[in-house]
């Protein structure tokens, strides 16, 4: 099940540039958040930020606090024990070249430590089927590689890969980017899917993706969270003037 | 004109790639032409003959060889490949990477009778003897910086998002590094390593006085051993003609060696590559 995720006061930084300024929000447990705004806005950090993902550059820094459930993300955990709790699919399809589709699936799992056979088989299938790639690939499972899939396969396995350390959180940075029309309309639907299960946070360039997946929306720019309300809301009927400049189309 | 300039580049590529290939061929050709009407079984059977005496064979060079490169890999491979590991992972932009990274590359230009001459001092003088030892170590030496190196390239090549996949997924780096990264990048790594070891299998110059070379069967690293290089050096530069066709059988047998060493490494590790796996 999906816990909610509390934001306080979170500021970030990449060596001396300010990235990401107080900022404040509460993501809803189970449902799909959207996050908007125009390239280098602080977006993707900010969901870096809550997987502690930031912090492996070797010049980024963090402030503040961010809560999944119950715990401090910055504070209780080691940042391993964080990221198996939140699952994050990037820009660019990242299958591992050298692995099967199978392993791929289960490679969270076998690379933390995890031995028991028949459970990993039911695990992979378990992740492929919600990632709803099960069909296309259950007869090559271990015969072919994660890299010889189509570019909306390949994410759709890293989805699985993912889902399979049974995550409660779900970030999505950009997910359909890279991918045809075709592909994207398939991982839109399995975002509608799996946001019953899991918390999606969803980083987005394409307004009608967010509108069309999501329940709440965030409006970032220039590092600062500019608005944060129901979908609906922000793009009807935005508080904020440069809210609405941005979803007509005035800039960015 | 465009066709013309294509035209040009094109033939400017195939000419330099015959520059490249034929003097390979044509040493391959000339070495068969002369050697192989020596190869026969006592080749590989029997040790040189005595001075004075046709025929005997090369079996205690072959078999020394094989026991110092042995040894040099497994010297030379896991730390070069360690060292690789640490500059392209660990130590990225640190002052002790730097350092490391200048050594190799001075390292690799050292000639190699000076790496014999280090192996001497350090291993012959202080033993008082000559030994198989002493030539594995020289020739491991001369394989660190070449495969420290070529680790380090071929990792820094594997793409940062597919690091991000692993560490995203809760794996801890060291695992991450091993598992992902090092794996990705073996085949690459594998080729370094077959390069160092082509490279340091005809060398003669770091074995002339650390293994030094035995007319005699031994397969004692401690003592002095014969290998290839040195056996097919000393009979190139004897008056004899029986041991100068030896020699030429010997260069042959070397290259052979060393084409089928390489290739059942990459038979080996390239089995259980999936398909369409880059």
């Amino acid at each position: 099940m999906g816990v909610g995720i509390e934001v306080i006061n979170l500021n970030a930084w990449y060596g001396t540039n300010h990235t990401l300024q107080d900022i404040n929000l509460n993501i809803p447990a189970n449902h799909a958040t959207a996050l908007i705004g125009p390239s280098g806005c602080g977006k993707s950090t900010f969901v870096r930020c809550i997987n502690r993902m930031h912090e492996t550059n070797p010049i980024g820094r963090v402030t503040g606090t961010i809560r999944i459930g119950e715990i401090d993300v910055y504070k209780d955990a080691k940042p391993v024990e964080i990221r198996r709790r939140v699952g994050m699919v990037f820009q660019r399809p990242n299958p591992f070249p050298t692995m099967s589709i199978y392993d791929n699936v289960a490679a969270g799992l076998k690379l933390n430590g995890y031995a028991n056979r028949r459970a990993l088989d039911e695990i992979v299938e378990k992740s492929l089927k919600n990632s709803a790639l099960w069909d296309e690939v259950k007869d090559d499972l271990k015969k072919k590689s994660g890299a010889s899939l189509s570019g909306g396969q390949q994410q759709r396995l890293c989805i699985a890969r993912a889902l399979a350390v049974d995550p409660e959180v779900l970030l999505m940075d950009e997910p359909a980017s890279a991918l045809d029309p075709v592909s994207t309309s398939k991982i839109e639907d399995l975002i509608f899917q799996l946001k019953s299960q899991y918390t999606i946070v969803i980083v987005t360039h394409n307004m009608q993706q967010a509108a069309r997946v999501a329940e709440k929306t965030g409006f970032f720019l220039n590092g600062r969270m500019v608005e944060f309300d129901s979908t609906h809301k922000i793009f009807t009927n935005p508080s904020d003037k440069r809210t609405e400049d941005y979803i007509t189309g005035r800039f960015g | 004109m465009r066709t013309v300039t294509d035209g040009v580049v094109t033939g400017l590529a195939i000419l330099a790639t015959g520059i490249v290939v034929v003097p390979l061929i044509a040493i391959f050709v000339y070495l068969i032409y002369k050697g192989a009407s020596s190869l026969n079984l006592a080749f590989f059977t029997k040790v040189p003959a005595p001075v004075g005496e046709t025929g005997g064979g090369m079996a205690n060079a072959i078999l020394g060889s094989a026991m110092v490169l042995a040894l040099a890999s497994a010297i030379g491979v896991p730390i070069g490949i360690g060292g690789g590991i640490f500059l392209a992972e660990f130590g990225r932009g640190t002052k002790l990477a730097a350092a490391i990274r200048f050594t190799a590359d001075v390292l690799n230009g050292v000639p190699s009778i000076v790496m014999g001459l280090a192996a001497y001092s350090l291993i012959v003088v202080p033993m008082k003897h000559f030994s198989g030892y002493a030539g594995g170590v020289a020739l491991g030496f001369m394989m660190i910086p070449t495969v420290c190196r070529t680790s380090e390239e071929m990792l820094l090549m594997v793409p940062h998002a597919i690091r991000e996949a692993a560490l995203g997924l809760g794996v801890p780096n060291w695992r991450s590094v091993l598992s992902i990264t090092v794996k990705t990048a073996s085949p690459g790594i594998i080729t370094g390593c077959m390069l160092a070891f082509a490279r340091v299998a005809g060398e003669t110059a770091p074995l002339v006085f650390t293994a030094l070379g035995n007319q005699f069967w031994s397969t004692d690293l401690n003592q002095p051993i014969a290998a290839l290089p040195l056996q097919i050096y000393v009979y190139a530069l004897s008056p004899y003609d029986d041991w100068h066709r030896l020699a030429w059988a010997g260069s042959l047998v070397l290259i052979i060696l060393i084409v089928f060493a390489v290739s059942l490494v990459r038979f080996v590790t390239s089995r259980g590559v999936l398909k369409g796996a880059s």
